[in-house]
């Protein structure tokens, strides 16, 4: 990498963020990655391509999502005038669907006829599942069993969209053993599948493309809130888990040095305790799903099982450019537990109407946290990244509540 | 010459195919698997893969990670699968070890070994001959196998149905001792596909290099073993081979006994192949 003229450059052409990155696939997948990098850069290139995207997003994501200003909460924490941007009333009601669309829009030029896709709190799988109905594709969800019982509502909604739902047994049985059996079916039939990778992580150029296809986010939020406020916000903080709606919000934002720039990774009952997802925090860099990039492992480079409440955060990894933006300094990383998620997640929905998804009470957590020591005029933005109606199961057994 | 490179040579002027056996290290746990290991060449193995253990792997099937997660329950690791081949190498100086995994593990013992190349002199002095590295495709070669190539490492690379002609000099520039190609795409472990595919395969390979050319993929038996052997340079068992482990499991066999019983047949097979 060049000096830092700018945080928006990468990767370079061989998928690398500095030393994060790569192309760490078996030989079998290798002509297809690079028929895909080919693929979207030809579409990139392509006025007709961005043209479906808009209008998809517009008519049927429902986008542009609203930056909703949060005044009971801004109010209630006594600090920072804070935003939401709503992703959470997308079609599907999550922000995986941003990236559905334009993966899916990809396969269908690439005469792909069957998707597949791995989940974990099974946002990405709905939002796979719903896609592939709408353009008639079969498609195949991978999911780990432990996150199949949890999150049983996502998993009948796949069902009801017409994707088979595949429980995965081997490993962890959640999104990390998820995404491994999805690349087993990659590789027997890579001849006509399409694997729609729900984050910025996978080999080059799935971070990218991701990245690309969710940095509506941010690019929406930079207008709305130019338009509201005149000017850019202080702060940005969205949750991370393989890091796909931060890297949306952020993204846009990089190069604009006053804006700080926060993700919040899952601490599960601590970072300091062996059950956490805090890839940056507790993590080294590896080796795994066709990047390298921070990873929760042990001296001898076996993997180790991450934990949060939250599905969606339940990974042992995170997308290669959040590790070099680590690495350089540029986002701040940092971590909130389960209880403090929980904590968020009822306070938000009793002071602003919304239940957010687990996942994003994360982000709220760490906001609980800042905004009150921040002053009033300060413009603070989170990510609202997914609904949080899929948790009420988890959320009850939490405390202790029998539905 | 490498161990490899001169196995190869001696079983062409045997005019012969060879049998490579692929065995995970630390499977089902460290004693047996070295009794397994000292095994194999009496019962027929000409090159031996040694599977590096790990949690994650992505192009296995059932078996093998099967495998996989009985060593780790063990207490497998990179640097105890070198302890075995220190041990085997012992008593045997001339079978070539072939080690076989993902690049994580090995990177994992990098970092802590100040390098790759500190990994490489451990492997080489240990007794390693060769890597297989699935997840390091060419495009990722100063990872680790040019590296390897200065080391005195052979770096075997995979090809593929998917490796079409175009694609298949780049896949060959940095390979040395045999090329492995994998006869269908699929995880280790899924069936076979017919011989004449395969014999058309490995004569397209053949047009692009001298190297000689390994065959898997769905070989379980000695009569599949054979048909391979009279197309290509050497048949490839693994899924099969492990599978004899969980099975004396369960039956109360010994695993070593049962899983070298298989290699014998697969040996016999190969041997008799073209004659």
């Amino acid at each position: 990498m060049t000096a830092l003229n700018s945080y928006r450059s990468g990767p370079d052409e061989r998928g690398h963020f500095g030393k994060f990155g790569g192309r760490f696939v078996a030989e079998t997948l290798m002509p297809l990655i690079l028929d895909l990098e080919k693929h979207y850069t030809a579409a990139k290139a392509d006025p007709s391509f961005k043209a479906e995207m808009d209008y998809f997003f517009k008519d049927y994501v429902g986008r542009p999502s609203p930056l909703y200003y949060a005044e009971p909460l801004s109010k209630h924490l006594g600090g920072a005038k804070i935003y939401f941007k709503r992703e959470e009333l997308n079609h599907t009601g999550a922000h995986k669907i941003n990236n559905c669309i334009g993966q899916i829009l990809l396969a269908k030029r690439m005469g792909k006829t069957r998707i597949i896709a791995e989940t974990g709190a099974g946002q990405h799988g709905v939002a796979t599942a719903t896609v592939a109905a709408r353009f008639g594709l079969p498609c195949v969800v991978y999911m780990g069993e432990v996150d199949i019982a949890r999150q049983q509502p996502n998993v009948f909604r796949m069902k009801l969209l017409g994707a088979e739902v595949r429980s995965v047994v081997s490993g962890s049985r959640t999104l990390k053993d998820a995404m491994n059996e999805a690349m087993r079916d990659w590789v027997t039939n890579v001849h006509d599948t399409f694997y729609i990778i729900g984050t910025v992580a996978g080999p080059h150029p799935y971070p990218q493309l991701v990245r690309d296809f969710q940095s509506v986010i941010g690019e929406e939020t930079r207008a709305q809130i130019m338009e509201k406020e005149g000017r850019l916000p202080d702060s940005l903080v969205a949750c991370i888990g393989g890091g796909s709606n931060a890297m949306g919000l952020f993204h846009p934002f990089l190069d604009d040095k006053d804006v700080a720039i926060q993700a919040v990774e899952a601490a599960g009952d601590g970072i300091d305790t062996d059950k956490h997802a805090a890839s940056l925090a507790r993590g080294v860099p590896g080796v795994l799903h066709g990047n390298r990039t921070f990873l929760l492992q042990d001296a001898d480079g076996q993997i180790t099982e991450a934990h949060s409440i939250s599905a969606g955060l339940d990974y042992p990894g995170i997308g290669p450019e959040h590790a070099w933006l680590h690495d350089v300094g540029r986002v701040q990383y940092v971590s909130a537990t389960d209880k403090e998620a929980l904590e968020a997640f009822q306070l938000c929905s009793r002071l602003e109407g919304i239940i957010p998804a687990l996942e994003s009470a994360h982000a709220l957590a760490h906001v609980m946290r800042v905004a009150p020591k921040l002053p009033k005029d300060h413009i603070m933005v989170v990510c609202l990244s997914g609904r949080g109606d899929k948790d009420i199961y988890t959320v009850a057994n939490a405390l202790g509540v029998q539905l | 010459m490498s161990r490899i490179e001169k196995r190869f040579a001696d079983l062409k002027a045997e005019g012969r195919a060879g049998l490579v056996t692929f065995i995970t290290a630390g499977d089902p746990d460290h004693e047996t698997c070295a009794r397994i290991l000292s095994g194999l060449p009496a019962a027929g193995a000409d090159v031996i893969e040694l599977g590096v253990p790990f949690t994650d792997p992505m192009a296995d099937g059932p078996s093998i990670q099967a495998a996989n997660l009985r060593a780790l329950g063990n207490g497998a690791s990179l640097r105890r699968t070198l302890d075995l081949v220190r041990d085997f190498r012992k008593s045997d100086n001339a079978t070539p070890i072939v080690l076989m995994g993902y690049f994580n593990p090995i990177s994992a013992y990098a970092s802590a070994s100040g390098g790759v190349d500190g990994f490489l002199a451990d492997a080489k002095t240990a007794g390693v001959d060769g890597l297989i590295v699935v997840d390091l495709p060419p495009e990722e070669d100063d990872e680790l196998c040019l590296p390897a190539i200065k080391a005195g490492v052979n770096f075997i690379r995979l090809a593929t149905p998917t490796t079409d002609d175009a694609r298949l000099p780049a896949v060959l520039a940095n390979t040395s001792g045999f090329l492995y190609y994998v006869s269908i795409a699929g995880i280790t472990g899924a069936a076979a596909p017919d011989s004449n595919a395969v014999a058309a395969a490995v004569a397209r390979i053949k047009r692009h290099t001298d190297l000689p050319v390994g065959v898997g993929f769905g070989i379980r038996d000695g009569k599949r073993a054979a048909e391979i052997a009279r197309v290509a340079d050497a048949a490839v068992v693994g899924s099969a081979l492990v599978e004899r482990v969980a099975e004396a499991q369960a039956k109360g066999l010994d695993p070593a006994a049962h899983l070298l019983a298989l290699v014998r047949e697969l040996g016999d097979a190969v041997r008799a192949a073209r004659r």
